[in-house]
């Protein structure tokens, strides 16, 4: 029964549905947003139909470039601490008993569920002068007085890696929880210390998990678009700012769908790029 | 590796995931309205305030409801999908669920952009219809990941038992494979309720003016000075996710619902 | 004819034949055992009896019924499969009543049958067990139960106790056979286990890997009288020598002639053949003996494991393998010089 091809009306009836929401509500809106991306601005409504390449054209600014090398700079550089930080929490998390990891998995959903709102005000308020971090420091006799260290690079940064640090962790846990535990033990039998084992056996029988979590990572982080708003400066946001602020307060939707779908295709590339490189690099290996 | 320092390390990165919640928790304690960390004083007050005033009081319940039903729309569009997915093998129930996927994967404000601009033209830009059938199709992918996963676990043989038992496709489908999908969907419809319970940018960009939820209230909140209310939604959410997410854990299988093969070999 | 009769089956998945040319009559209240190495296609051969595929060709009857297109859930069949497939789902007692309620039998006759059910595999008690709270023997015992709940007309086994460890399977294996014998249902055993076959059956067939039938037979008929050398080195272990037909009941090795029980028809002298010879029927003298029926040689090695001894001969090259009991055990050594006694009637020809 399982497996075979479908025939008839019948046999389609359920797909129906599905194949017609996701029609009209998700390729529909994506194609308005590239039809939107070549109409004239109407300054006072939204738009006006028409096929013009200036949306395209305007993107080539000092403001936009600067924006969009930040975004990718921020995206690539949180990418790479919560991988590096991540990947040897999963694995100790994969190792541990079956219930201590059900516990670990629910405080990571929590976190990852939270809203970037909440993220950004826990954030700057354990960053704050009145209620933050430095209080605690100052208690403790660490610190003179508290100090105020948001907003800030640094603070986005950790706000970002906050955000991001759960989503990593799930997208290694399967790869990492299917690891078999005799491969490990293996280097160790054969002479391997732990640290050299996590190193060349762990490590470098899951490269491609790690590329793949890594851009994931990029991609997820790339959509941040409170936190720079929230514990970062005005020359720390992002182009999902810039995206937002030109079609809900600008009103200039044609330009933001032009920017987004730029935004799109520049962020495809750098990781079909990324993606290429790490099969090159399997290819190229052992 | 070492054990002092595996505990070490995973007690750092618990300090770091639990400290803002921490402190959050601590300011939603406080007597006076400002926020003060260690609190000053202890008092209930400001969760009392966070469910009388209707300032309040209407985001909460906006959100709840645009979760309830977004996840409601999630669900059904994410089960059959999976179903014909399961059943037939086909190039284009694959494509779909590529579809499905793809919403969760490109970066957010390039959905929200795309709903903002379909709304527009529709001319529902700012009701809550918009908001609910654009989180569904938002959040659709997490019912269709763990449902497939669902059929997925179902043993083909097990089918066929059901069918030299005596049982006609129809009844196979209402006394088996529904049952032992049905975890599957509580899970699936859990997560796409939190999350949606959390979002913002898809919110704020299709109906942000007219249909205020939570998020969009706690950063409006935020723009014109902090109150400690803040600090109290902050953790009844975090408690809620913790809720839900702790009775998946609890009565499902969260290993496998995120992607171990073997669980029950740990 | 009554009974379960295979009219010229032939099943093909796409290009690739699972069975073909499958005639069998398979009379009421009997064991029968499939036996072949994986991928003979006995299991296409049970899935079509179940009604879970359809052949390529030709018929299946039951009663003179044909069942060929006969859905799978109107069969009333009863099926334990390898997986077992158990529903996870559901407790020890719903899993067997699954095909009463599906028949909407009442309550209180299910619950009266659940119990005689689960008495007879020695269950009683667990009725509210969940399935995940159960070992695997204690799973095993649910499945039948659940397959012979409706009171089937055939009985069905896909290799049902392959996943059991060895001491748990052969206790299964009796207990399964006595079962049958007490409930008197015609039954059909699917496995690669030419032990388990021999133990639980009473008619044995024997498919190659050719995906055919090779023969039909009781397991003692079969084993002392294979048809070709795929049965003969597939049931037991055989010394099988290529050899030439020289006379009406003779055949040489070599320089060697043996007399042998008989001669297949159609052999003629000079055509080469075949021949078999069990290690039992094999006696070894430790000395060196001329004659018909007999080679010498070395022993290679010895090979004592208390319950019987096996010795490896090597007569110039022909390896011989004999089998004794600890009593009847010769008197030789690693090094040894011997002879290897084959007598006439244990020396079956086979066509090569």
């Amino acid at each position: 029964m399982i497996g075979e091809k479908p025939r008839g009306l019948r046999a389609h009836l359920p797909v129906i549905y599905p194949a017609l929401m996701l029609g009209i509500f998700f390729v529909v809106p994506f194609g308005t947003m590239v039809a939107v991306s070549f109409f004239h601005r109407q300054p006072g409504a939204f738009y006006l139909p028409g096929f013009e390449l200036g949306n395209y054209r305007a993107l080539y600014t000092a403001l936009f470039g600067r924006v969009l090398v930040f975004s990718l700079f921020l995206a690539g550089l949180s990418a790479a601490v919560c991988v590096s930080l991540g990947f040897p929490f999963t694995y100790f998390i994969t190792r541990m008993q079956r219930r201590a990891q059900v516990v670990w998995l629910v405080i990571l959903l929590s976190v990852l569920s939270l809203s970037e709102v909440i993220i950004g005000f826990a954030r700057s308020l354990l960053l704050s002068r009145t209620a933050g971090l430095s209080n605690l420091l100052v208690w403790l006799g660490l610190m003179d007085q508290p100090a105020s260290w948001s907003p800030g690079f640094m603070a986005l940064l950790l706000g970002i890696c906050y955000l991001a640090f759960p989503y990593t962790v799930l997208v290694l846990y399967p790869p990492l929880s299917r690891l078999d535990p005799a491969r490990p033990e293996a280097a160790l039998t054969l002479g391997a210390s732990p640290l050299r084992t996590f190193f060349t056996v762990v490590v470098g029988s899951l490269r491609n998990a790690i590329v793949a979590a890594f851009v994931m990572v990029f991609v997820f982080t790339l959509g941040a678009y409170l936190l720079p708003q929230l514990l970062g400066r005005p020359q720390h946001w992002t182009l999902s700012v810039l995206i937002t602020d030109q079609a809900i307060y600008q009103s200039n939707m044609p330009l933001s769908a032009a920017m987004a779908i730029f935004f799109m295709a520049v962020s495809l590339l750098l990781v079909a790029l990324t993606m290429y490189a790490g099969q090159e690099k399997r290819a190229a290996g052992p | 590796m070492n054990k002092a320092l595996r505990y070490i390390f995973l007690g750092v990165v618990l300090a770091i995931m639990s400290g803002p919640l921490v402190v959050v928790c601590g300011v939603s304690l406080n007597a006076k309205k400002r926020l003060f960390f260690p609190p000053e004083g202890l008092s209930l007050r400001w969760y009392v305030e966070l469910l009388t005033q209707s300032e309040w009081l209407i985001p909460v319940k906006n959100s709840l409801t645009i979760a309830t039903s977004s996840s409601c729309i999630a669900l059904s569009i994410a089960l059959p999908l999976a179903y014909f997915l399961w059943r037939y093998r086909v190039f284009y129930a694959r494509a779909l669920f590529t579809l499905g996927i793809s919403p969760f994967i490109l970066p957010p404000v390039i959905t929200a952009l795309g709903f903002l601009s379909f709304w527009v033209t529709t001319g529902l830009y700012g009701k809550m219809i918009a908001t609910m059938i654009s989180h569904a199709i938002f959040f659709v992918t997490l019912p269709l990941v763990t449902i497939a996963l669902g059929f997925e676990s179902i043993d083909p043989a097990i089918v066929e038992a059901a069918e030299t038992m005596g049982a006609d496709s129809r009844t196979v489908f209402r006394t088996v494979i529904f049952p032992m999908v049905r975890p599957y969907m509580i899970s699936g419809y859990a997560f796409a309720f939190v999350l949606s319970l959390n979002e913002y940018i898809v919110a704020y960009m299709v109906a942000g003016f007219t249909v205020e939820t939570l998020p969009i209230k706690i950063f409006n909140a935020l723009r014109y000075g902090y109150t400690p209310v803040m600090a109290s939604v902050t953790v009844v959410f975090v408690l809620l996710a913790a809720l839900i997410f702790g009775l998946i854990g609890r009565f499902g299988d969260l290993p496998k619902l995120l992607g171990a093969l073997n669980p029950e070999n740990n | 004819m009554s009974g379960l009769l295979f009219q010229n089956i032939e099943k093909k998945f796409g290009s690739v034949v699972a069975a073909r040319e499958v005639n069998l009559h398979l009379p009421h209240g009997k064991f029968v055992c499939f036996l072949g190495p994986s991928g003979c296609g006995k299991t296409t051969l049970l899935r079509l009896v179940a009604g879970l595929e359809t052949p390529s060709q030709g018929r299946i009857l039951l009663d003179d019924e044909d069942i060929t297109r006969t859905p799978a859930h109107k069969r009333n069949f009863g099926m334990v499969f390898q997986s077992l497939a158990l529903f996870p789902h559901l407790s020890v007692g719903e899993n067997v009543a699954y095909s009463l309620r599906i028949r909407k039998i009442d309550k209180a006759t299910q619950r009266q049958r659940i119990a005689e059910l689960l008495d007879l595999v020695q269950l009683s008690g667990l009725v509210d067990r969940h399935i995940s709270q159960l070992s695997g023997g204690q799973r095993q015992r649910v499945a039948i139960a659940r397959a012979l709940a409706i009171e089937p007309r055939l009985f069905l086994l896909d290799e049902p106790l392959s996943a059991l460890d060895a001491k748990l399977r052969e206790e299964m294996q009796l207990e399964l056979r006595m079962l049958q014998q007490r409930l008197g249902i015609t039954t059909i055993l699917v496995t690669h286990d030419q032990r388990e076959a021999m133990t639980m059956s009473d008619l044995v067939v024997v498919m190659g890997p050719d995906n055919r039938v090779h023969q039909i037979g009781s397991p003692l008929e079969i084993y002392r009288n294979p048809s070709d050398t795929f049965v003969a080195d597939f049931i037991g272990t055989s010394n099988l020598i290529e050899c030439t037909c020289t006379g009406a009941k003779e055949v040489q090795v070599g320089d060697t002639l043996l007399e042998v029980a008989e001669m297949p028809a159609g052999v003629s002298r000079g055509t080469p053949v075949i021949l078999s010879v069990r290690p039992e029927s094999i006696h070894v003298l430790p000395f060196i003996e001329k004659g018909k029926n007999r080679f010498h040689g070395r022993v290679a090695f010895v090979r004592d494991v208390g319950s019987s001894v096996e010795i490896y001969l090597d007569c110039d090259g022909l390896p011989l393998t004999s089998q004794s009991t600890p009593k009847g055990r010769p008197d030789v050594a690693q090094g040894d010089d011997a002879t290897a006694v084959l007598p006439p009637e244990s020396c079956i020809v086979l066509k090569s």
